[in-house]
């Protein structure tokens, strides 16, 4: 049995091909766990004692916002890997997540801002947890922004780096907020320290409707980092080789 | 300087320049984002003086009191060890109950007692349906019975 050659993978022109192989997979997949995980929000799982129906949102706010964060930290690693070792793959795939990243943090602070209207009576207080969840979703806008400001790609993957890199301290600030200060939001509902506090369909409909949300990343990063290569490798003799068999 | 130190210089400084950013940031939380104080705390003159502040606690259990005006509240926030009286004239939220999580803004008055202008609910982390919720309820009250 050979051993399977990882750095052939880290060649964008490989990747490229293998990204597209990957796609449909993980697409079907995340349109499936949606269908069913959204199925078992609405129409499945009880009514909140407390709450009523409008709990519900919990099963789109709450996946938004660890994906969020979690999206966060794997864009931080590929832009440290990239700036350390000069892996071009690397800063590729963390500009590929980094919109994807966003569109989970608002959504997380639209869903909360609907959820804390009703419920506590507000739509946004500055407590910890909002504050940091905020400032998360700025430096993702920053990263972008940066990225994009810079032409030479080079340059740009090392200023977005950085900001990735120094923002990493905000993911434990967001996820601990909740237990270092006073805070409106309440604790976690889900930890890997304790038995999780809500009812078991509850629980199964918000684990789906995450796992839906992770394949739907995979595939969307796949799909983003396809069209970066394109672009930067434009220059380069397989691309235009491509372009020929397309024709 | 060499090329090389001159890297490790920037470097050096960029490192401690993140460390003063997260000092800086985390001071500010501390300082600033103490979203409530509990009763305790406010007795024991942690909360600011002079300006308006929020504290936090359960509503202590039958110390909801409305005056004829339909409007103006008296309740008793508790943390269980102190009590604070205060008063608010405005709508509750809905999940504002007695025994549950309340945050109120507002400021002290001459005579101790707490003037809110905003009151928010506070709830726990706990989602189960309502079957769940008053088994679990008289489960408890069988418990004290005993």
């Amino acid at each position: 049995m050979s051993k399977i050659n990882l750095y052939k993978f880290a060649s964008p022109a490989t990747f490229y091909g293998l990204a597209g192989q990957m796609i449909p997979g993980f697409a079907v997949l995340s349109a499936i766990l949606f269908a069913i995980g959204l199925y078992i929000s609405f129409f499945v799982a009880p009514t909140d004692a407390q709450q009523g129906e409008a709990y519900r949102i919990i099963f789109i706010h709450v996946p938004a916002a660890w994906m969020s964060m979690f999206i966060y930290v794997v864009m931080a690693v590929y832009a440290g890997v990239g700036l350390a070792f000069n892996t071009r793959l690397s800063a590729m795939m963390a500009q590929a997540l980094a919109p994807t990243g966003a569109l989970f943090a608002f959504i997380a602070l639209f869903t909360g801002s609907f959820w804390g209207k009703p419920m506590w009576g507000t739509w946004w207080v500055w407590d910890a947890r909002l504050t940091s969840q905020l400032i998360l979703f700025f430096l993702y806008i920053g990263f972008i922004s940066l990225q994009s400001a810079i032409d030479d790609p080079r340059r740009s993957d090392r200023a977005g780096a950085l900001i990735a890199l120094v923002g990493v301290i905000n993911v434990p600030i967001i996820y601990f907020s909740v237990k270092w200060w006073n805070t409106l939001h309440q604790g976690a509902s889900i930890s890997l320290t304790k038995a999780p506090s809500m009812a078991h369909t509850m629980l199964a409909g918000m684990l789906i409707m995450a796992v839906a949300c992770w394949t739907y990343t995979i595939a969307v990063a796949l799909f983003r980092v396809r069209l970066i290569i394109l672009e930067r490798e434009r220059h380069a003799t397989w691309v235009s080789e491509l372009l020929e068999d397309a024709k | 300087m060499k090329p090389r130190h001159k890297k490790l210089a920037f470097i050096a400084a960029g490192v401690a320049g993140i460390a003063v950013i997260v000092a800086l940031v985390m001071n500010a939380f501390r300082s600033n984002l103490v979203f409530f104080f509990t009763p305790s705390q406010v007795i024991a003159k942690e909360a600011p003086v002079g300006r308006a502040f929020r504290i936090g606690g359960l509503v202590e259990k039958g110390s909801l009191k409305r005056e004829n005006d339909g409007l103006t509240v008296h309740f008793v926030v508790t943390d269980t060890k102190h009590d604070m009286n205060v008063t608010y004239k405005g709508i509750l939220p809905d999940l504002f109950k007695e025994g549950k999580g309340v945050v109120a803004q507002g400021r002290l008055d001459s005579n101790g007692q707490f003037v809110a202008d905003e009151v928010l609910a506070k709830h726990d982390e706990n989602y189960m349906p309502p079957e769940v919720a008053s088994e679990l309820k008289a489960a408890k009250a069988s418990k004290t019975n005993l």
